[in-house]
């Protein structure tokens, strides 16, 4: 049984990653695409449910000396079977409104749902770490899904390049857990030496921020919008966005053990959840209005982590992804048939196809927190959590709910109302603007809206008795879990009196700096990308001009000194030898007239007084004997002579 | 063995005299291949030597008077670049299936390239080390200056120039290591099993810059980089991609087998600066190739960018504390397989560049638009190892740099900074795939053609294997993680 759930896991993870390889690569699969997808998310489904019940741990040596571990704890065992569920409705929807390149489409959708499964179920860091920069990469090309328009492309740029920014703290954190001591695991975490605790917990919230889109980071949703809208059901609501909160929940323990850390997170949490909201209030188009929301629900959750409170968040996180998946895929609905998503063009929506708009308005009374729909009872239950530590905190999440009222408000205020016969032309000028309606809602596309409407009704049962400690004891959380009645009481009627009244009025202030998302995009390409670029396109022209130039310079400098050798070659040495060798040569031609005037004269001179010498030696051989005797005698003489004289 | 088969095919390639362009093709492939499995079965074979020794170990007399032997032997180091080597240049041979530029020439260099390649890695005596390098330099000036484009002479004469004085410089700290080692020998165990020069702080840091400088030529690190984007991008599609995938690995084997065991102290030393050196290469080399508009000369930046995680992590070895041995073990682990992994992810996005040239004759990404739309499978690869190479997890990119980080980091908080190229390389990457592929198709796009199966089956099995490792990491690391434990402890000497 074990061996078997065992397998379960990793199939859950693998199975999905490797159909959606070959699907993505396959040249020729459009036809068979939708099939094999379907049936591989149905068997994820099943394989969920297995590894939920069992909660199997595996691992396989990996790297650094950390395992590549993968274990089912009570909050992945929440997570995994919603994650699963999901993401076959979201494929099954996607039907009516992909129609080209399935292939592609299903295979980088499962290849990302292998990736979030991974991420959910991850045990070290560097597990953690490959799955959720899959889940990054995935999320690019799933939004740049159409990718003949360079502005698509470009949103999914934004999207990689800032939540990528964000990894880095991962990255970061990894090394400080390697440092302090504890190992890699994630649940060993907090059990890091002091110092590099501190590291690790501000390394993991950057990320984790990032993901989640909370502040300042949250721009990027915005321009993820460009993708399809299953992309933005699966991916911007109910998976990857979610896994941000999700990895703070999974490390309360390590932020709790930093002491400022779960503060910080409540107080971003909070600050994304009001100020997003706002943002949403004031956005003209759908889907923008859904992505701000999605931020500032997501604002809950991570205010839950930071406020210790994971069984609340994990329940809120799982509320939320039913109903955001579902206004997304109604949203998809509407642009695959009419053609936009601009709120002018969607009044009166509901007449058009009942099923989707009351289901959309189940969608759209649980996002406002309408008591008893599901995220009521969740968003309270944080609520109660984060009023524990601060009643400032407290207040800002009940403003931030309230605020959550009133965008849901301002969608029912435009799918509802019948539009009059005289101002239909006027709506009906939006039609068509963003791409090709085609004017039809088909039976696949509104099944998993049903469902999905179902699932955003009740999933607030986690947070409420007797369910509520179930899920508390499962995510090993002690003490309190569910919303106190009086904060349940104050905050139905609170947003309850929001929706009524804008009901009533229909109209809601859309203050320019909301409607812009805050600048933030405008802010992060002027604080960022731009001095980024210009420190590139500088360094690039340093590099040419004056390293390459200096090198180019010095071999120019060698080139120019050998020549300067050359001539000094020519002039100078070569000189000096010629002019030596002329000079000998000219020391040899006088030495040769020398020879021929002194010595050969001194010579045949020489040679003529040894002649004469000879010549003269030769005259007293006359051949007389008297002339010898003669001469002997002189000689005796002068001998006897030499004898006296001297001796 | 290994090392000279390709030699002597080379050899019979350029001497037999009427030999078709086809058979000389196929040749190539053929002992490329054989070389790869001969390779394969050494690796079945491998078992981890004793820390400091060497597997499959020869020595013969070489050079006696000077005490220089012809020594070679593989280790946890040296190994996984072997058979890295192998694969590229059977890589290049296959994609050269469509080369119709004086065919056998260029196999029988290739052929002498590998070879001399084979053995820089597998020698263990400097001399023997030094005239591999020098040879390597020799063969690939006549790769650009004879098959290259654009500007050859000058691209190929300055590569030469430059590498060659590095090369100068390493000879003349090899013979500092001779002279002070006693008895006097270029047998490289022996050397690092002796250190020389252990406590003479003065010479050791001379003969350290001098080493260190001739290998910072080869592998580039800033600001030695220069020579690199020109013979890249003057170099023919299958030489850059031996250039990058295994010259400059030269370099970088040269820290981790020569600089650190033999001068231990000097490292230690000078670490500050050699890390400096990598942070400054990770981040320059980024945002340079973040500002180019030609596809070679931003990949070859990028190349400086993966050499500075490499200098990065070695100098991070040197900063010997007694609680971080595992973290320095484990940067120094990521280096070697930064090594292995750029190898094979650079020299995959070389040959696919080289693609845009002979199709279009343009390098420069303003010139295309909407690629996709005409080139899928072009795109689908180009786009994977774009990926490959900006580190995502699954690819061998995210195994090296993921512990080059955690290890450095670990042992010296302060190089965190280096992360950041990881976010340039991503945008750069993506802003190059964004110009280059998606879009209206338009410019040199309109009418490319797709991948012949050449192509395909040279750059596929390069990014499967990426792939394969990045996945299943155990088979390279377990190879690597002895070795690297015991350079981490002859540095703490």
């Amino acid at each position: 049984m074990r061996d078997l759930a065992q397998v379960c896991l990793w199939l859950l993870v693998v199975l999905p990653a490797g159909v959606g390889a070959l699907l993505a690569a396959a040249r020729r699969a459009n036809r068979i695409a939708i099939p094999i997808s379907l049936a591989t998310a149905t068997t994820m489904v099943g394989l969920s449910a297995v590894v939920a019940a069992a909660r199997p741990a595996v691992s396989v040596p990996f790297l650094a000396g950390t395992d590549l571990a993968l274990a089912v704890d009570g909050l992945a065992a929440l997570i995994l079977p919603t994650l699963t569920v999901v993401t076959l409705l979201v494929l099954l929807a996607s039907t009516g409104e992909i129609h080209e390149s399935t292939a592609r489409f299903h295979g980088l959708m499962l290849i990302f749902a292998g990736a979030v499964a991974f991420t959910a179920a991850a045990a070290t860091l560097p597990a953690l770490l490959l799955a959720w920069e899959i889940m990054g990469a995935a999320s690019y090309a799933l939004i740049g899904f159409r990718w003949r328009d360079e502005d698509r492309m470009s949103a999914g740029l934004t999207a990689f390049l800032t939540t990528r920014a964000a990894d880095l703290g991962l990255y970061a954190a990894a090394g400080a857990a390697l440092a302090g001591g504890a190992g890699l695991a994630l649940a060993n975490l907090s059990q890091s030496s002091p110092g590099w605790r501190h590291v690790i917990a501000a390394g993991i919230l950057v990320a984790a921020l990032g993901k989640a889109a909370q502040l300042p980071f949250s721009f990027w949703l915005s321009r993820a919008m460009a993708g399809p809208s299953a992309v933005s059901a699966l991916l911007h609501s109910a998976a990857m966005v979610a896994m941000g909160g999700y990895l703070l929940l999974r490390v309360q323990p390590l932020l709790a053990a930093t002491g400022w850390a779960g503060p910080v997170t409540t107080g971003f949490g909070a600050a994304t959840a009001l100020l997003l909201a706002a943002v949403a209030v004031a956005q003209r188009d759908l889907k923008q209005l859904l992505a701000a929301s999605t931020a500032a629900q997501l604002g809950f959750v991570v205010m839950a982590a930071g406020a210790g409170t994971v069984a609340g968040g994990a329940a809120h996180l799982v509320a939320h992804a039913a109903t955001k998946a579902l206004l997304f895929l109604a949203a998809g609905v509407w642009l695959t048939a009419l053609g936009t998503k601009r709120l002018a063009g969607l009044r009166g929506v509901v007449g058009r196809w009942r099923l989707v708009g009351w289901s959309a308005t189940v969608g759209a009374l649980a996002l406002a927190g309408i008591a008893p729909l599901s995220l009521w009872a969740t968003k309270d239950a944080v609520l109660t959590a984060v009023g524990e530590q601060s009643p400032w905190l407290y207040a800002t999440g009940l403003a931030a709910s309230a605020l959550s009222a009133a965008y849901a408000a301002k969608i029912l205020v435009v799918i509802w109302p019948r539009v009059p016969a005289d101002r239909r032309a006027e709506v009906e000028a939006h039609f068509d603007e963003e791409e090709r309606g085609n004017r039809r809602v088909t039976l696949l596309q509104r099944v998993p809206l049903v469902l999905l409407a179902v699932g955003a009704a009740y999933a607030g049962l986690l947070a409420l008795p007797p369910l509520a400690s179930t899920v508390a004891r499962a995510v090993g959380q002690t003490g309190g879990s569910h919303a106190s009645a009086r904060e349940l009481v104050v905050s139905a009627a609170v947003t309850l009196a929001v929706l009524l009244v804008i009901l009533a009025r229909r109209r809601l202030p859309e203050p320019r700096w909301a409607l812009r998302w805050m600048g933030l995009q405008a802010a992060a390409s002027a604080l960022v990308t731009r001095p980024t670029l210009r420190c590139a396109n500088a360094l690039a022209r340093f590099d040419d001009r004056v390293l390459d130039r200096a090198i180019t310079g010095a071999a120019r400098a060698a080139v120019s000194l050998s020549r300067r050798a050359a001539r000094f070659d020519d002039r100078v040495v070569d000189h000096a030898v010629t002019s030596t060798s002329e000079l000998s040569m000219r020391v040899a031609a006088r030495a040769a007239r020398a020879d021929d005037r002194w010595l050969d004269e001194a010579v045949e001179h020489l040679a003529t007084r040894v002649r004469r010498l000879g010549r003269l030696a030769r005259r007293p051989q006359t051949g007389q004997l008297h002339q010898y005797y003669l001469q002997a005698v002189v000689v005796l003489l002068v001998g006897v002579v030499l004898l006296v004289t001297l001796g | 063995m290994i090392i000279f088969l390709p030699l002597v095919a080379g050899l019979i390639l350029a001497v037999l005299p009427r030999l078709s362009d086809r058979i000389a093709r196929w040749a190539w492939v053929a002992v490329t291949a054989v070389d790869l499995a001969l390779i394969v079965g050494l690796w079945l074979r491998y078992d981890t030597p004793a820390p400091g020794g060497l597997a499959f170990e020869e020595q013969a007399a070489w050079i006696p008077g000077v005490n220089s032997s012809y020594h070679l032997g593989v280790d946890g180091l040296s190994l996984p670049l072997v058979a890295m080597t192998a694969v590229i240049f059977l890589a290049c041979a296959v994609y050269a299936l469509r080369n119709r530029h004086r065919p056998r020439g260029q196999a029988a260099l290739f052929l002498f390239l590998q070879s001399v390649s084979l053995g820089l890695f597998i020698a263990a005596d400097l001399i023997l080390f030094f005239v591999f390098f020098d040879l390597s330099i020799v063969g690939m000036y006549f790769v650009i200056a004879g098959w290259g484009h654009g500007d050859p002479g000058r691209s190929a004469m300055k590569f030469f120039l430059y590498t060659f004085l590095g090369s100068l410089a390493l000879l003349v700290g090899f013979i500092g290591l001779y002279v002070a080692a006693d008895p006097h020998t270029f047998d490289m165990p022996a050397l690092a099993a002796a250190t020389p020069l252990a406590g003479r702080p003065l010479a050791g840091g001379l003969v350290l810059a001098a080493i260190l400088i001739g290998l910072a030529v080869k592998t580039p690190t800033v600001p030695f980089h220069t020579w690199l984007p020109p013979a890249h991008t003057d170099a023919p599609a299958v030489g850059s991609a031996v250039l990058a995938g295994v010259l400059l690995k030269m370099g970088t084997y040269g820290f981790v087998r020569i600089a650190m065991p033999m001068l231990p102290q000097s490292w230690r030393a000078w670490a500050w600066v050699i890390i400096l050196v990598g942070v400054v290469s990770v981040l320059y080399g980024a945002l340079v190739a973040l500002a180019q508009t030609n596809i070679k000369r931003m990949i070859a930046y990028t190349s400086v960018n993966h050499m500075g995680y490499i200098v990065l992590a070695v100098g991070v070895a040197g900063l010997v504390a007694t609680d971080t041995a595992q973290a320095r073990t484990i940067a120094v682990t990521g280096a070697v397989t930064q090594m292995v992994s750029h190898g094979l992810i650079t020299a995959a996005l070389f040959l696919l560049t080289g693609v845009l040239r002979d199709r279009a004759a343009s390098y420069d990404m303003r010139e295309y638009g909407g690629l996709a739309a005409t080139a899928p499978s072009f795109a689908a690869l180009f786009a994977v190892g774009a990926f490959a190479s900006l580190g995502l997890p699954a690819f061998t990119g995210f195994i090296a740099e993921f512990q080059i980080f955690t290890g450095s980091v670990a042992a010296a908080p302060a190089t965190a900074v280096a992360i950041l190229g990881i976010l340039i390389t991503a945008a750069l990457f993506l802003r190059a795939l964004q110009r280059v592929f998606t879009g209206d198709t338009q410019g040199h796009s309109v009418g490319f053609t797709d991948l012949h199966p050449a192509e395909v089956w040279s750059v596929g099995p390069l990014l499967l294997l990426s792939l394969l490792l990045g996945v299943l990491p155990r088979p390279l690391l377990d190879v690597i993680e002895p070795a690297a434990a015991s350079v981490v402890d002859l540095v703490g000497r």
